[in-house]
């Protein structure tokens, strides 16, 4: 069956989030799937929960938690997102064309999230195992205890980046306000330069910008365990 | 929880809307603020009159008071009723012996706000009822700023609505909860401001007219806020001429903003803002940390 054939307009106008996230979460998972959500006004939860090889567009600016757990499907966000777009995301792109609000992909296991525009506070809170790759910048208390998966930033990051950070990878390009506890700079080596390449790749932008521009963060491992000589630094 | 709503025209033509406009905003925050709702408006001013926004009973008689004050001053004082709340014009230069009066002839009236421009309601009860219960709809003006409240910190009451006035023209909305309002109401007791609740968002206003009062700006005394306040807040201050926006440090409650050609408006969510003339085309923002945001008509 072609995509075509599986194509539908869902208006927000019209009908409600919880009409829209009943139906896509009764799609056929044998096959592939093409939504448009119109009119989503700022409305919480739209295509959250997903488990499905689906495209949602969405065509517009969503409120919290778009995308939300999101499995398999590909979720394109045609403006801004509120807070917590694709938290705990497990597979599949989630893709902001303009900002996101705060703690966009907190807890995201899998998947990639692309963030066009900026994202504002505890970007990649205890990040899981996602990518995440910002094109502009990121806010405070971003990666914060992030245990595993990437995050790249095309722009700056604000204060206490990655504080009490496990094993997520930090690539930013740009300026770092601060690093936060226990986080620091690490050499680029080789195989970081190939992982970052292929994160670019990933997200559409290998080849825009100079892999050399970037650093890279993470954990000094002084945090694991509580050690009384660390005390301060907690 | 809580939602806060600001909208300031930058386009005369939306001025007859303005009350709508925010209605609309305000309604759709109901989910944040359930308990009561309020808002201030900023209409005509008429030259050398001042308006005092007087709360009391709904079987009080604002004529009658306004009659009497009117008669007593020997001046024109006019009043204009909304369910609990009435707005008295007086001239400007009287407004202290006005307000002596009233406490004499009216003792259980509460003056809510008083300022050239600025019209201050808030009353319990859904954002949708409040609104309707003061006419909003049909209110004018060039800036208006509304809230939504969920109490946490103190009782559901009417006098524990905002907005909260802090000088003439100038109130505060605020939407977090401060830890270390006891200790500074205290303070700020010492130093002869005066409270009528236990809400922490009362001393916050208090806090703003204790530093006016020393003599700094609004800007400064949000900066000094920064200092001085411990816990979360995103505050809106409604000016004479405009309004101001100021998130905690660590940005605790969500803030988001739109500017367009036609206005600035904030939202505590985007979508108090969706339904706002030309959104599409606004620039939509979220409003950084610590730092202060000013829109004024004299700009």
């Amino acid at each position: 069956m072609s995509l075509r054939a599986n194509a539908r307009d869902f208006d927000l106008a019209s009908g409600t989030v919880r009409e829209l996230n009943a139906a896509l979460h009764q799609l056929d998972p044998s096959t592939s799937h093409y939504w448009r959500v119109l009119n989503p006004k700022g409305r919480h939860s739209i295509a959250a929960g997903l488990d499905v090889d689906a495209t949602v567009e969405i065509e517009g600016n969503v409120g919290y938690y778009c995308a939300g757990m999101n499995k398999r499907a590909t979720v394109l966000i045609k403006g801004n997102a509120g807070v917590g777009v694709a938290e705990n995301m497990m597979s599949g792109l989630v893709h902001v064309q303009g900002d996101a609000s705060q703690s966009a992909g907190a807890t995201a296991n899998g998947g990639l999230l692309v963030i066009d525009g900026s994202a504002s506070a505890r970007c990649g809170i205890s990040l899981k195992g996602a990518d995440i790759v910002v094109k502009g910048s990121i806010g405070h208390m971003s990666a914060f205890m992030a245990q595993a998966g990437a995050l790249v930033v095309l722009g700056d990051a604000g204060e206490a980046l990655g504080d009490s950070i496990y094993e997520a990878k930090l690539f930013v390009r740009g300026k770092v306000q601060s690093l936060g506890a226990d986080c620091v700079e690490k050499k680029l080596k080789d195989k970081h330069r190939k992982k970052l390449h292929a994160l670019l790749q990933k997200a559409g932008i290998a080849g825009q910008v100079d892999i050399e521009e970037f650093r890279r963060y993470g954990s000094a491992r002084r945090l694991y365990h509580f050690h009384v000589d660390n005390a301060s630094a907690y | 929880m809580c939602g806060i709503v600001g909208l300031f025209l930058k386009n005369q033509r939306l001025r007859p809307e303005l009350g709508g406009l925010l209605g609309t905003m305000l309604t759709t925050l109901s989910e944040r603020g359930p308990d009561s709702a309020g808002f201030a408006v900023y209409g005509e001013a008429r030259p050398d009159r001042i308006k005092l926004t007087l709360r009391a009973g709904a079987d009080t008689d604002f004529d009658a008071i306004a009659a009497e004050i009117g008669s007593q001053l020997g001046e024109d004082v006019s009043i204009c009723r909304r369910d609990t709340h009435a707005v008295l014009s007086v001239p400007a230069a009287r407004a202290a012996e006005v307000r002596a009066e009233l406490g004499r002839i009216a003792p259980d009236i509460t003056i809510v706000g008083m300022g050239r421009r600025m019209e201050l309601y808030k009353e319990v009860g859904l954002p949708d009822e409040v609104a309707k219960r003061f006419a909003l709809a049909g209110m004018v003006g060039t800036h208006a700023i509304g809230h939504t409240r969920m109490a946490t910190e103190s009782a559901v009451t009417t006098d524990g609505a905002h907005p909260y006035s802090t000088g003439a023209d100038q109130c505060l909305v605020h939407n977090g909860s401060l830890s270390n309002h006891n200790a500074l109401r205290r303070e700020l007791q010492r130093d002869g401001i005066g409270f009528a609740t236990e809400n922490d968002t009362e001393v916050a206003a208090g806090y703003l007219t204790w530093r006016l009062r020393q003599g700094m700006h609004l800007g400064a005394a949000l900066e000094n806020a920064l200092e001085d306040l411990d816990g979360f807040y995103t505050f809106v201050v409604g000016t004479e001429s405009g309004f101001g926006v100021l998130r905690d440090p660590i940005a605790c409650k969500p803030a988001v903003m739109a500017e367009a050609g036609d206005y600035v408006a904030f939202g505590t969510e985007y979508r108090a803002l969706a339904d706002l003339p030309g959104i599409e085309h606004a620039r939509v923002f979220e409003p950084e940390p610590a730092k202060v945001y000013f829109w004024d008509l004299r700009q």
